[in-house]
């Protein structure tokens, strides 16, 4: 049988920057056109237009690969990797700037959940909108109506217009009708972000679902539990070229190797070159420092629920108390566990830093599980993010006695301090019985 | 596994012919795009529906008291408020729909990049959802020639040919300027002002007769010049001016096919650039 999906060297490049040039050309744009017959005439060549060569962007180079039916393929990549772009490709959205596609079966694909909804209508009507701008037909929305509401659980709003829904609303009517689409390929960009938890596992079920009735399913997320529960083969794209492809369990571990490749170590890190950085305002970031007990450095990891400071340095292009630094913590399937940021800070320094500034997060208890944790840090100047790097940093925290029974904590995300009691019951009534505490006099017989 | 059908998809440059069996597969989704451009353009407005009929009735109005009170501009025959209206419907229509679709595509960005299919379909959208507002003012219009007792004649056959050549100069204009404004924002700014030029080019408020000879032929160039003397001639018997009008017709259909085409070769840079 032939593949589903046959992608053969494809490329895309963008240019940089065209937008503002071309804008700025539109004159030169008319004079060129209106001259151009007449340059024909003369038989002149087109005179060489001397302007600044628009930056070239290869957004993907040379990818290839095959789906088969029935396969369910993650793609995995840090942002900018080339995996939106490759589903622009194969949704029809963009064409390729070379190579091929050749696509076997009704494709249809969910880049954004909820494409053309309109506010101003109702459920009802943005059901059958939204169904026909995704590809299906009005007697396959009339036979999918009832599965769809039902499935969002909008039924008592379907006659209010959407603007007055809550946003959860919102995106469970607008994953329903797409989740109800019937193609024999589906593509789904990370769409599962919004929308509650209890709902995002309604999706994940939903999606299993499909790709379990032998449905073709392409599917990027960021959340490395949802690509190993869903999919069976993985496919990881870093700058646009394919690097791994594989059973999702390797494309993952591939992923995250390269990820902690990258993530500087130790316990200072200079920020020059770590990570993955998306600046506004060039590298302010500079520096981490990261020390545990006693200000001790972090040196082979941090044992549970000990100390965490981090001395961030950072330039200030000016004097400022408008700034503010977070942190971001995730554990190895890229969910963020912990976000630290100074605007939970309740009593804020009142001087108007400038220059080489040092910040330190102070976490007294670091309690969370045994493993390894990335670290996202960015700056913020007048709420706008200015300077982010992705996996900045790794740190490992350490197997440890936390809760002083010798028992190491073995399962969850995090460990908490806790305590058990026996409650008095009706046939202990009237002793406390505080287990540790004096009152406590085990009875015998 | 029956596979149903084959695409290729690879990159796409300079001109490219028009995938007519694409738009058939896809037809349902225009009629999905102009039912909801009616349903939410007098969404949350008190009058509702009434602006379809309100707008060339206030015009008229105005235009009445304006060009044949005080400037003394005479109809061709029936009385000025007729005249004026007979002609302020097509004009109306097609300005507002080539505001409208001109700036659809920028309007509907996230349609462009999220989502494929005939990108054509959200300018022609938007001028399918004014043909409804366009059959309400001449509902009006059928109110109005009952009021002023102005008799109907056998002219009237031709109106759904004006109609037509309207839809026509609308869409081929709307087609290219939408296409344009993707990567010119300066079709934005320009449109409004054109549109109001192209009121006084076109005998909207006067009679085609008060122009001099020579400029009658001028006067062929431009599309909606024919359309509005062909509405007068099939709405109040008005005096035709066949060359204008056939001139018109060839004109605006040759503008649409024009418009295909550029939009056609166009579209497929539409998601990268918007």
């Amino acid at each position: 049988m032939k593949p589903m999906l046959e992608i053969r060297n494809v490329s895309k490049q963008y240019q940089l920057r065209q937008h503002a040039t071309r804008t700025e050309n539109l004159r030169e744009l008319v004079e060129r056109a209106a001259q151009a017959p007449f340059r024909r005439l003369m038989r002149q060549p087109e005179k060489e237009i001397v302007k600044e060569k628009p930056c070239v962007f290869w957004a993907l180079e040379d990818v290839s690969f095959n789906i088969a039916h029935g396969d369910v393929i993650g793609i995995i990549g840090r942002n900018g990797a080339g995996k939106s772009t490759l589903l622009k490709i194969l949704s029809r959205i963009t064409s390729p700037t070379k190579g091929t596609v050749t696509v076997r079966g009704r494709l249809a694909s969910l880049l954004e959940v909820g494409t053309g909804f309109h506010p101003e209508l109702t459920g009802r009507e943005n059901i059958f909108l939204n169904g026909a701008i995704l590809g299906m037909r009005k007697a396959e929305i009339t036979r999918h109506f009832d599965e769809i509401v039902a499935f969002a659980e909008v039924e008592k709003f379907l006659d209010t217009p959407v603007k007055h829904y809550s946003s959860g609303m919102y995106v469970r009517l607008a994953f329903a009708v797409a989740a109800h689409l019937d193609p024999e390929i589906l593509v789904v960009d990370e769409v599962l972000a919004v929308g509650d938890l209890t709902f995002q596992k309604k999706c994940l079920g939903k999606m299993g679902e499909v790709s379990r009735g032998g449905r073709t399913v392409l599917f990027v997320s960021h959340n490395m539990a949802a690509i190993e529960n869903l999919c069976t083969r993985g496919i990881v794209l870093n700058q646009g070229k394919l690097l791994f492809d594989g059973s999702s369990k390797a494309a993952i571990q591939y992923y995250l190797n390269s990820l902690s490749a990258q993530s500087g170590t130790g316990h200072v890190v200079d920020l020059a070159g770590v990570g993955d950085r998306r600046t506004l305002a060039g590298p302010l970031l500079k520096k981490m420092e990261f020390l545990t007990e006693d200000e001790q450095p972090l040196a082979e990891g941090l044992t549970i629920g000990s100390r965490l400071k981090i001395k961030v340095q950072f330039e200030l292009p000016e004097a400022t108390d408008k700034f503010n630094v977070g942190l971001g913590f995730n554990n190895n399937y890229g969910q963020r566990i912990f976000t630290a940021h100074t605007i939970f800070e309740p009593s804020r320094w009142d001087s108007e830093p400038v220059g080489t500034t040092v910040l330190a997060c102070e976490i007294p208890s670091f309690t969370v599980m045994p493993g390894e944790y990335t670290v996202k840090i960015w700056l913020e100047l007048k709420g706008r993010e200015v300077d982010a790097i992705e996996d900045a940093a790794k740190i490992r925290v350490l197997e440890s006695d936390f809760y002083g029974t010798g028992r190491v904590p073995w399962n969850g995300t995090m460990v908490l301090k806790h305590h058990w009691f026996l409650e008095p019951t009706d046939t202990r009534p009237h002793q406390s019985i505080e287990i540790g505490s004096e009152e406590y006099q085990p009875r015998i017989g | 596994m029956s596979t149903t059908f084959e695409l290729t998809i690879r990159a796409r440059r300079g001109w490219q012919p028009i995938d007519l069996r694409e738009i058939f597969l896809y037809r349902e989704l225009l009629a999905f795009l102009v039912w909801r451009d009616v349903k939410i353009r007098y969404r949350q407005t008190l009058l509702g529906g009434l602006w379809a009929v309100l707008q060339p009735l206030i015009a008229m109005l105005i235009f009445t008291f304006i060009f044949n009170r005080v400037a003394h501009v005479q109809s061709d025959g029936p009385p000025y408020k007729l005249f004026a209206y007979a002609g302020l419907a097509p004009w109306t229509f097609f300005s507002t729909a080539v505001s409208l679709s001109s700036n659809s595509l920028i309007a509907n960005q996230q349609l462009v990049s999220k989502v494929y299919f005939p990108r054509i379909f959200i300018p022609l959208g938007a001028i399918g959802a004014l043909l409804v507002d366009l059959m309400f003012s001449l509902g009006l219009f059928a109110l109005l020639m009952v009021y002023y007792r102005w008799p109907i004649t056998p002219a009237l056959a031709w109106l759904p040919v004006f109609m037509l050549a309207a839809v026509l100069a609308a869409a081929g204009i709307g087609l290219i300027l939408s296409a344009m404004n993707v990567s010119f924002r300066d079709v934005k700014y320009a449109v409004p002002f054109l549109v109001q030029m192209g009121l006084f080019i076109t005998p909207v408020i006067y009679p085609p007769s008060y122009l001099p000879k020579h400029f009658q032929i001028l006067l062929s160039l431009n599309p909606m010049a024919g359309v509005v003397i062909g509405f007068r001639h099939a709405l109040l018997g008005s005096p035709a001016s066949w060359s204008v009008m056939g001139w018109s017709l060839a004109i605006s259909t040759l503008l649409f096919l024009a418009g295909l085409v550029v939009f056609r070769r166009m579209e497929n840079r539409f998601a990268d650039i918007i």
